[in-house]
């Protein structure tokens, strides 16, 4: 199959590239940028004036629900979502049932996303096994099975000896370890960030030094062990001045924010707006500016959708009950480019935090539009406007705090490794 | 953000918080209240036909006898009919959820629910969930919000007060796990009493709690200071437990309400618990029973607001 995209504006910030330029796809991969390979002749020709031309986005931190929560989501749902929002690879954090601790089940995922063939999955593997934080899992057999990272998703490390050794042995063999900073007897029964908002609605917190005094603890490991750190899903103004001042120092440690961290504060609770229930907790407006000013000078290296699809009956609950998450992989790109928008971030530097930086801290040559590279490809009108709407959503989770929030960016056509895998 | 609680005229539709109530519609409140009290004290009316006809469902998710008492005398003085459900615990474990218990309740045509549950935002759930013609009483929500307790606390100091404008009142106690104190603290602050104090070690006092417009005292000595009205909190057995509080007996030396400590305050003030409460803790029997006690007319004040409160939301002006 080969692909002509024509007339599109390219932008792709891995080569420093925005123009128009045409790209011709043979045999999966980019073949060629701007000028036509001689002898090319299209089986398919896509009009993409008007539109932008990027890579497909790398999400890393979409779960997927599978494999033991099939009622909140599937494969088949979640992946047809990530492409309907441009997203063309993406990594899954282990918290499945059972949790991703044994090679059998990470080549079952990878064999059951490969045989549907609509976005890349790279599986984050369990850091101990079942998630306990008592045993490290097996990590040489869970690379070799597919796992590019290894977590504890969001479940406490309190063993510090455990981590520490964890830690070495990963850093034995240059295994990447992303951990959620939280202090677990500090966030306990928490829900709502510890401020005025959760003082109002009476809601039991998780104040932000639980987040600090965690990553304190993992920075320092880190420091010791000289493991390959990332630090998921920050939230506080305190915590991007500590990964500022540890990438300063020259430490090994990278990080992500989630998208509705940079959008949201505590105050978008409102009267106990559940689909505001996320985790980490939504924080007050300066760690939301914190964030933002560490996305601008680098701190924070990437955005992540952290897509959690939960279902309705979850939801349908008193906010501290209620289940925490968000649907997020449709809501990806048009968050990024508000936020871009909103910050006057080139959009060179703003697509580099879900495409090329992302493909790094998963160490894969990803990520870029390059000649012989995979085509994996989003195109999007920058101009539509549109709403969300819950039911519009293919995500099986329908809930989102952005429910009704005006959008601008919508994308058009999906490419993964060459193949039109999303049109609209 | 739209207020929940107000219909598209103004009028309270539900009651759910005191934040954000008008202060028109808690003087409303407390001014009916009065024409229930007069009717019901002096002149002996038992039954008032206000809400004939009207089915009141009193559905508490979380124990309660003397909240849910009151709620049914109110009730029953105003000539509706009550429903009384105490789910407890059990309907979790049943597998119903709070939304499937409403819509039964809302097929068996309930005009209005009394709700408590021990989850902050139970209540506004509830109420964003039933049809328009339903109406939702707070009856208590986890931490949130306690807002007929308030209101009778507001109507007591009103009663024993006069006026709002030149007051000093002290909550004390554990502000952080209290639905009354929150709820205290927006009615005290909505009707303009000047200085709002709140006492009470640092475990058991929310972060930002200033924020609500109080100032905080951490001395019983220098907190209730010249103050008119004492509110006290009942303190939870689980406090102990959570390492919030070392023991009782220490809880009591520093906090409890004495006598001697209760002498800090103006000569005339006023001592107030919203029950049940716990002697020798949170209290001594002495300034419970004491002459400067109004506690049982709390008790008596609260039926008059909660008639207040149901006739208003049945559209009775």
């Amino acid at each position: 199959m080969k692909i002509h995209i024509k007339n599109g504006r390219l932008i792709d910030p891995k080569n420093n590239l925005d123009a128009q330029q045409d790209i011709y796809i043979a045999e999966r991969r980019i073949l060629s940028i701007g000028k036509a390979p001689a002898d090319f002749v299209a089986d398919q020709e896509i009009d993409a004036t008007g539109l932008i031309v990027i890579p497909g986005l790398m999400d890393i931190a979409a779960r997927l629900r599978e494999p033991g929560y099939e009622y909140k989501a599937t494969l088949e749902s979640e992946m047809t979502a990530a492409v309907a929002g441009g997203v063309t690879s993406l990594a899954c954090p282990p918290d499945t049932d059972p949790p991703l601790d044994e090679p059998g089940l990470v080549e079952m995922l990878k064999h059951r996303a490969r045989s549907l063939n609509q976005c890349r999955v790279f599986p984050v593997g369990a850091l101990t096994k079942g998630l306990a934080g008592a045993e490290i899992t097996e990590m040489n057999e869970l690379t070799e099975a597919g796992c590019k990272a290894f977590s504890q998703a969001d479940e406490a490390l309190t063993n510090t000896r455990v981590m520490m050794r964890a830690m070495q042995y990963a850093a034995t063999f240059d295994y990447r370890v992303w951990l959620r900073p939280q202090d677990s007897y500090l966030a306990k029964n928490g829900v709502a960030h510890d401020g005025e908002v959760a003082a109002r609605l009476g809601l039991p917190t998780i104040p932000v030094i639980a987040e600090t005094i965690a990553l304190d603890t993992a920075l320092q490991l880190a420091r010791e062990t000289d493991v390959i750190l990332h630090i998921c899903r920050i939230s506080s103004a305190e915590a991007v001045e500590m990964i500022r001042e540890a990438k300063h120092e020259g430490l090994k440690v990278t990080c992500d924010a989630s998208i509705n961290h940079v959008h949201l504060t505590d105050m978008d609770l409102g009267f106990f707006d559940a689909n505001c229930h996320l985790v980490p907790p939504l924080r007050g407006q300066r760690d939301k500016e914190a964030l933002r000013a560490g996305l601008l000078d680098g701190t924070i290296d990437a955005i992540c959708s952290n897509h959690s699809p939960v279902d309705d009956d979850a939801k349908q609950l008193p906010f501290a009950e209620a289940e925490s998450g968000a649907t997020g992989l449709e809501l990806l790109l048009p968050l990024v480019l508000k936020w871009a928008e909103q910050e006057k971030v080139p959009l060179l530097d703003a697509l580099a935090r879900v495409t090329i930086k992302p493909a790094q801290l998963l160490g894969q040559k990803m990520g870029h539009l390059s000649v012989g590279a995979h085509a994996d490809i989003c195109m999007f009108d920058p101009t539509t406007s549109w709403t969300v709407e819950p039911a519009a959503l293919k995500s099986q989770g329908k809930n989102t705090p952005f429910n009704g929030y005006e959008m601008q960016g919508r994308v058009r056509y999906t490419l993964l490794d060459g193949q039109l895998v999303f049109q609209q | 953000m739209n207020n929940p609680q107000l219909n598209k005229h103004g009028e309270l539709q539900h009651l759910l918080t005191i934040e954000g109530l008008p202060v028109r519609i808690l003087r409303d409140i407390l001014d009916h209240a009065a024409t229930f009290l007069d009717a019901t004290e002096k002149h002996e009316i038992r039954k008032l036909p206000l809400l004939q006809g009207k089915s009141i469902f009193n559905v508490f998710f979380e124990d309660s006898t003397r909240t849910r008492t009151t709620f049914e005398i109110a009730a029953k003085r105003l000539s509706a009919d009550v429903v009384n459900l105490n789910i407890g615990s059990s309907s979790t474990s049943k597998g119903e959820t709070l939304l499937d218990t409403v819509d039964n309740l809302c097929a068996m045509h309930a005009d209005m629910f009394v709700v408590r549950h021990s989850s902050s935002g139970a209540a506004h759930l509830i109420a964003r969930h039933v049809a328009p013609n339903i109406h939702v009483i707070n009856a208590g929500d986890g931490r949130h919000a306690h807002p007929t307790q308030a209101l009778l606390d507001m109507y007591t100091i009103r009663h024993y007060k006069k006026e709002f404008h030149n007051l000093r009142v002290a909550i004390v106690g554990d502000i952080l796990h209290s639905r009354v104190a929150r709820s205290q603290i927006h009615a005290l602050t909505t009707l303009g009493v000047p200085e709002v104090r709140v006492i009470a070690p640092k475990t058991l006092l929310p972060s930002m709690v200033e924020n609500l417009g109080v100032r905080v005292f951490h001395d019983m000595a220098e907190g209730l200071k010249d103050v008119d009205v004492v509110l006290m909190l009942r303190l939870q057995n689980e406090r102990m437990q959570g390492g919030s509080l070392p023991s009782e007996q220490e809880y009591f030396k520093d906090y409890g309400l004495t006598e001697a400590k209760l002498a800090y305050a103006k000569s005339d003030a006023i001592v107030m618990h919203p029950g049940p409460m716990n002697r020798g803790i949170e209290i001594e029997s002495s300034v419970a029973d004491g002459p400067q006690s109004v506690i049982l007319s709390q008790v008596t004040f609260g039926i008059a607001v909660r008639m207040a409160v149901m006739s208003m939301l049945a559209g009775n002006k």
